[in-house]
């Protein structure tokens, strides 16, 4: 080391006393000068900072907003535009939407040529929307600007929705009231279209719930033989089956009572019908009852429109899908996708809880425990398609597989649990988002003060005493930002679903009035995977495309007021014991 | 002299005997990790009577009265070497009831560490980790309990109010009431005064006095003047080693070591 004196030599270089003498002398030591201007120059990392974060939302709302645009205006009903061809065809429909294409110019006449090729060989066309798929065996129909003669909107041209074959565009040319073929008036058709209806929903009623009991019912005798059977041998079950055998006969008179009554509505229906006619004059002439909803798109004032909104929306979250999913409701789709994220959040709750509550209270923190941690970490980074294989061939075939054998041998080969349904899926999920909770409750776990504890244990508190009562209050914040975050995840997840039990359509829920009401091996809807089959997997993606909006726009919301619940209930814990010290 | 310790519930525990050392610290060393922090203490804590620990902050006053009720069990990497015994039972033996010893000890840390429940729910918790739940007694618990540390007349109204809106001070005579509440045999309190005003602090000694015989009260404190008005005995700890250790009036007027002298006349420390 070398002292201060060597590094610092006193100016005259005399030692001793000299020395000491010299350093009182030394010379000021030269203050660094400030400048004078104390006017913040700010921080330019900020505009970083700043921008990144702009950029981030920019692209968020963009696509919210794109969202909620569309979603929000596919129900809104839009006029009907009739429009006449130059060569001579008339076609009607809804406009959907347009582009700016390049014709085949050597298909056009001179003058069309002449101007289109005016405009670089570019010209604009329409997308109507000319539905009648039953006449025209197309749902759509491109107009471009240079082969239209004419735009009209006559006000006779309805939009009806149909229970099936989709949209139909065009007048009412008759009515067929029980029996009787009359002139269109409006007010009866309003009147008999609501009847009709209410027939429809009656034989629908009758069909679903009454002989759906019956057949389960019948089912569930069958089964039974059968499991008597395999349980006491073929002789011995005997009587337990001729018992059950008068049973089904009793069940099947049941049955063909509902039947007849069935068949009475359905032919007294088929009196009631409507002829209507598309614009180029050919004539259809279904059941009143097959019309879901109808509107005269020319003639309807803003409070018409403002109704067949609302009756649309209502119609889309409380009603089973139509025409292979691209019209009517997505209500099993978000009953599936309720039910199985809360099953999820059933499962993942105590099991990521429990795990992190080991892994940071009671195992010892070594090598072991870091392996095991980082572990989790990283399976939060697996694709969760390699969850739906094993869901699949675990969940699924294995232990379902076995639970069959084992419970429901009579139903075999037919699985009960044995394929994809709700349960294994929220199992997947749940397996897919427990990393999340571990990691979040570990976390929340670490961050409770040690004196806290100390504090506990002084009391004579044991270690789960001091875990129950004073750990876990205060974490319970932290854990619940897990659970929403795997929340989250979970109910946007559709990937793995497909394989473990998401089904294109399942109108039977999971939840429902007959024994044993809770049926988690059946399979489900999902919103997510409604808004790919709809929009990608359908006969016809452009019919569906309006649907992915509002699917996507209902997914979302669903997935805001499920975190938004799980927030207000975290903010509620936390203001419980709010911290406000000194 | 190896008798069993028996545990009763301790909300009525019964009074022991007045005689003889509550607490033996014997050839006690203590490191954390590779670093010692305490060299062969040895220490007769006397049933009754308040003991003081004092001397220079970092010296191992703390880690001396953790100690006394295992609290330091929780430190990763913690070694000790030595016995410590409460009724001549050595508390570090294998198989000893950690749980059962600490419900004999009232403990007071050196910052207030409130529990994130209400004022109620933090002074009848070491009742209620006892399994006690009847509500008269936790109501009378909670009552003297607060009185005794003098917060009864601000909180009386705000019982089921979080602990954490309390103020500093506040809390640190919640945290008195709660080593109070379930009546322990021995107090340990570390710097029971540190955030308290003058008058706080005399209804703090007042309590100590008054506890004083029932209870074997163990304190550390930074103020010489509160260590000569309140406790019996004095030990003087520098550096982790026990320096002096005796009744109070000689270790403040008439200390053995010069290092002692230099402390208690405020001549470094
Ligand atoms: N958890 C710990 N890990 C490592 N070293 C520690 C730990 N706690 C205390 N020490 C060390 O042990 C020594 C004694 O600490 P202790 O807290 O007992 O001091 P103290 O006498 O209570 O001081 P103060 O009066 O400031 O509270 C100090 O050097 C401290 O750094
Ligand atoms: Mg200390």
């Amino acid at each position: 080391m070398t002292s201060f004196n060597e590094q610092y030599p006193p100016a005259s270089g005399a030692a001793g006393a000299a020395g000491a003498a010299a350093k009182d002398a030394v010379a000021p030591r030269a203050r660094r000068r400030y400048s004078a201007d104390l006017s913040a120059l700010g921080e330019p990392a900020l505009w970083g900072f700043g921008g990144a974060l702009a950029l981030g939302i920019i692209m968020i709302a963009v696509f919210l907003m794109a969202v909620l645009y569309n979603g929000a205006t596919t129900f809104w009903p839009k006029p009907i535009e009739k429009v006449e061809l130059t060569d001579g065809t008339v076609i009607a429909g809804v406009e959907r939407r347009g582009t700016i294409f390049r014709p085949d110019l050597a298909r056009l006449d001179e003058d069309v040529r002449a101007t289109v090729e005016a405009n670089d060989g570019f010209a604009y066309r329409t997308l109507y929307q000319t539905a009648n798929f039953d006449i025209y065996g197309d749902d759509f129909r491109w107009a471009a600007d240079f082969e239209m003669a004419g735009i009209t909107r006559p006000e006779d041209m309805y939009y009806f929705e149909r229970q099936v074959w989709g949209v139909f565009v065009g007048r009412i040319a008759q009515m067929q009231i029980d029996g009787q073929r009359m002139d269109y008036d409006p007010d009866v058709f309003r009147r008999e279209q609501a009847a009709a209806r209410e027939r429809f929903r009656e034989i629908r009623r009758i069909e679903r719930n009454e002989i759906g009991r019956i057949n389960q019912l019948i089912e569930r005798e069958r089964l039974a033989q059968r499991r008597a059977v395999l349980r006491q041998g073929e002789e011995a079950a005997a009587p337990v089956v001729a018992q059950s055998q008068t049973r089904i006969a009793e069940l099947q008179e049941d049955f063909q009572v509902l039947q007849a009554r069935v068949n009475e509505i359905r032919a007294s229906d088929r009196g009631f019908r409507v002829t209507l006619e598309e614009v180029g004059g050919r004539q259809i002439e279904p059941e009143i009852s097959q019309i879901v909803r109808y509107f005269p798109a020319n003639t309807l004032g803003w409070f018409g429109k403002l109704r067949i909104y609302v009756s649309r929306w209502i119609e889309f979250v409380s009603a089973e899908p139509r025409e292979a999913n691209t019209q009517g409701g997505v209500l099993p789709a978000i009953f599936g996708t309720v039910a199985m994220t809360l099953l999820m959040v059933i499962f993942v709750a105590p099991f990521g809880v429990i795990t992190a509550l080991y892994l940071r209270e009671y195992a010892k923190q070594g090598r072991i425990t870091s392996i095991v941690r980082i572990s989790v970490n990283n399976l939060a980074g697996v694709p969760s398609i390699v969850y739906g294989v094993f869901g699949l061939g675990f969940f699924a075939y294995t232990m379902g597989g076995t639970i069959d054998q084992l419970f429901y041998p009579e139903n075999l080969p037919n699985p009960t649990f044995g394929k994809g349904g709700i349960l294994w899926a929220s199992l997947t999920l749940a397996l897919l988002t427990v990393p999340v909770v571990i990691v979040a409750t570990e976390e929340a776990l670490a961050a409770v003060p040690r004196s806290m504890r100390e504090g506990s244990l002084a009391c004579g508190a044991s270690k789960w005493q001091t875990i129950r009562y004073v750990v876990l209050p205060k974490a319970l914040p932290g854990i619940m930002t897990g659970m929403i975050l795997a929340m989250a995840r979970g109910a946007g997840e559709v990937a793995p679903l497909m394989l473990v039990g998401v089904v294109k359509l399942a109108p039977a829920l999971p939840i429902d009035g007959f024994y044993p009401f809770i049926h988690l091996d059946r399979s489900f809807m999902h919103l997510g995977f409604h808004i790919f089959d709809v929009g990608f997997q359908s006969r016809n993606s452009e019919a569906g495309k309006p649907m992915v909006f509002v699917t996507t726009l209902l997914l979302l919301a669903l997935i805001v007021t499920m975190n938004a619940t799980a927030i207000i209930i975290r903010n509620r814990l936390k203001r419980r014991y709010a911290t406000g010290q000194f | 002299m190896t008798e069993t310790i028996e545990f009763e519930p301790t909300a009525y525990h019964v009074k022991k005997s007045n005689e003889g050392p509550a607490l033996e610290i014997k050839d006690f060393n203590l490191w954390y990790g590779e670093t010692q922090a305490l060299f062969d203490n040895n220490l007769e804590i006397q049933k009754g009577q308040v003991t003081a620990l004092i001397g220079p902050s970092g010296c191992g006053k703390s880690t001396l009265l953790r100690c006394l009720n295992r609290m330091n069990d929780l430190v990763d990497g913690l070694r000790i070497e030595g016995q410590i015994t409460v009724d001549g039972f050595d508390i570090y033996a294998k198989g000893v009831d950690v749980i059962a010893l600490r419900k004999r000890m009232g403990m007071v840390f050196q910052k207030p560490n409130p529990f994130a429940m209400s004022i109620y729910d933090n002074i009848t918790y070491p009742l209620r980790v006892d399994g006690i739940t009847k509500k008269s007694i936790l109501d009378e618990t909670v009552e003297r309990a607060l009185t005794q540390a003098a917060l009864w007349k601000e909180v009386k109204d705000r019982l089921q109010e979080s602990a954490l809106g309390l103020s500093g001070g506040q809390q640190q005579r919640l945290c008195i009431a709660r080593a109070v509440a379930s009546d322990p045999e021995v107090l340990l309190m570390d710097e029971p005064c540190s955030a308290l005003d003058p008058i706080a602090t005399a209804r703090i000694e007042d309590l100590i006095e008054e506890l004083k015989g029932t209870y074997s009260i163990v304190m550390v404190t930074h103020s010489m003047a509160q260590a000569a008005r309140v406790s019996d005995n004095t030990a003087f700890m520098y550096l982790g080693r026990l320096i002096e250790y005796g009744d109070t009036d000689t270790v403040f007027t008439n200390p053995q070591k010069s290092r002692t002298n230099d402390y208690v006349t405020g001549r470094f420390g």
